[in-house]
């Protein structure tokens, strides 16, 4: 067994990774390429100026973290809607199963992934912060 | 001519003290800028960018990095003896940055109308009309190598701590099976070269008559054994941060472990400029004796150039295992320096 080659290839290989462009990420100046279909942070929907869940339920059921709370209410036209809508971020596992599930496209993910916070009840997310993500 | 102290002119004086100070100054900045350059090579060989923040493409974070160390807090374990405690880093630093005295890192400059060899120990005799340096030179540097690795064993046991205590042991014996091997591959260099001053060998490199070209084995060992002296990767195994926590030094914090940081540096810079002094011609070069002042130049390129390389083996080489870093010293290193030797005397006697 010669011990020499294998180092001096090594040698080589890293010599060779000198030259290359580093793949570094210089985050908060360079952001990130988001892909199309990244689950970051969830988003309500809206038609007619008002968000389109009819809180159905479905997606609080179908939610593996059991992160998803509705309130269902009536409206003047004796329509159902989520009177709340939260979600807790800290629960959630962006699984998207609630996206695959609303049987009225009411939600959606963004390539929002920037969460964090600093007090716990900051990751819960309201309806009026959902909706704030057009 | 002019005044005199102890039978030396007064020029002597002051052209010693220039001399010792900007050697220091550039062993200390060189050492400063070794852990920035370390980091940004070996970032970009792992196709990262390294520092990158403090400073135009993180120039600034050896200062940082300093200033930081400067105002941490001192911790002194409970149960440490606390005068080796303290001691120790000093005795780890002081050797590193001395065996410079007698490395010469230039020809003969002449500075109104008194002539100065770059070397810090060493003076231009003018009635002899030469130079005189330490003729013993290469033997205090071996020596005060030597005396560098009392500062780890210290500090390893001055600690109280097993994962100290681990790393000092682990470095004497290191050491001391290293030092052998380093020692016997310079010897084969003093039989070619018949003098132990520094300023006579390199002066018979000149013209590109390296040792590294006659002794090309003897090179690659001094290099190597060079490496595991002073614990570089791949033989860092008093530091081992997967299983010593950080060796010899884990207990230190602050100016402390600044210290022994620099140490580590220093110690790669006289590896280094050991290394191009013996086997790589020195300050020798094209148009060296011509023009005075490319002697340091190729004498920084040279041990700059070695640095890149111990960088290099870094960012390659992963550490050997302590079984291996003692077959490799005892049973590679040492017997293969001896028939070196025994090469070298046999060639040289038929030669002559």
């Amino acid at each position: 067994m010669n011990p020499i080659t294998p180092i001096i290839n090594g040698l080589k290989i890293t010599l060779s990774h000198l030259f290359k462009k580093p793949v570094t990420l210089q985050y908060p100046t360079e952001r990130p390429k988001v892909a199309q279909r990244f689950r970051g942070l969830h988003a309500l929907n809206v038609s007619h100026n008002k968000a389109k869940c009819v809180a159905c339920y479905l997606c609080p059921t179908v939610c593996p973290a059991k992160c998803i709370t509705v309130e269902a209410g009536e409206d003047a036209n004796h329509d159902k809607y989520a009177a709340r809508y939260e979600i807790d971020m800290l629960r959630c596992i962006f699984c998207g199963y609630c996206v695959e599930a609303c049987p009225v496209d009411a939600i959606r993910m963004t390539g929002e992934f920037e969460l964090a916070n600093y007090r716990r009840q900051d990751f819960v997310y309201s309806k009026e912060r959902l909706l704030e993500k057009k | 001519m002019g005044i005199e102290i102890l039978g030396l002119p007064m020029m002597y004086y002051i052209a010693m003290v220039a001399k010792v100070l900007v050697a220091f100054v550039f062993v200390l900045l060189t050492v400063a800028y070794a852990t920035y350059a370390e980091r940004k090579i070996i970032g970009h060989m792992q196709v990262r960018l390294g520092p990158m923040r403090t400073g135009w493409h993180g120039l600034l974070q050896p200062i940082a990095d300093g200033v930081k160390l400067f105002f941490k807090e001192e911790i002194i374990p409970s149960q440490a003896s606390t005068f080796a405690f303290l001691i120790a880093p000093l005795i780890a630093l002081i050797p590193a940055f001395i065996t410079f005295a007698v490395i010469p890192f230039g020809g003969v400059i002449e500075v109104g109308g008194y002539k100065i060899p770059l070397q810090i120990a060493s003076y231009f005799d003018m009635n002899a009309g030469r130079v005189f340096d330490v003729n013993v030179g290469v033997l205090y540097i071996l020596a005060m190598s030597s005396l560098g690795v009392y500062g780890i064993v210290l500090a390893g046991w001055a600690s109280n701590s097993k994962y100290s205590l681990m790393g000092g042991l682990r470095a004497s014996a290191q050491m001391i099976s290293y030092e052998l091997s380093a020692g016997l591959a310079i010897v084969s260099v003093f039989m070619l070269s018949g003098t132990l001053s520094l300023n006579e060998i390199v002066n018979q490199q000149s013209g590109f008559g390296w040792y590294a070209f006659k002794q090309p084995l003897a090179a690659v060992m001094f290099f190597i054994c060079s490496l595991a002296e002073i614990n570089r990767t791949p033989f860092d195994l008093p530091e081992a941060e997967t299983e010593l926590v950080s060796g010899f030094c884990t207990e230190y914090s602050s100016m402390k472990y600044a210290m022994f940081f620099m140490a580590e540096y220093a110690n790669m810079v006289t590896v280094c400029a050991l290394t191009a002094t013996l086997f790589l011609g020195g300050w020798n070069g094209p148009l060296a004796t011509a023009i005075p002042l490319l002697g340091p130049v190729y004498f920084v390129a040279k041990v700059y150039f070695l640095m890149f390389f111990c960088m290099w083996i870094r960012a390659t080489l992963p550490r050997y295992r302590y079984d291996q870093l003692m077959h490799l010293g005892w049973k590679v290193l040492l017997p293969l320096a001896l028939v070196n030797i025994v090469v070298t005397g046999v060639v040289g006697y038929f030669i002559n």
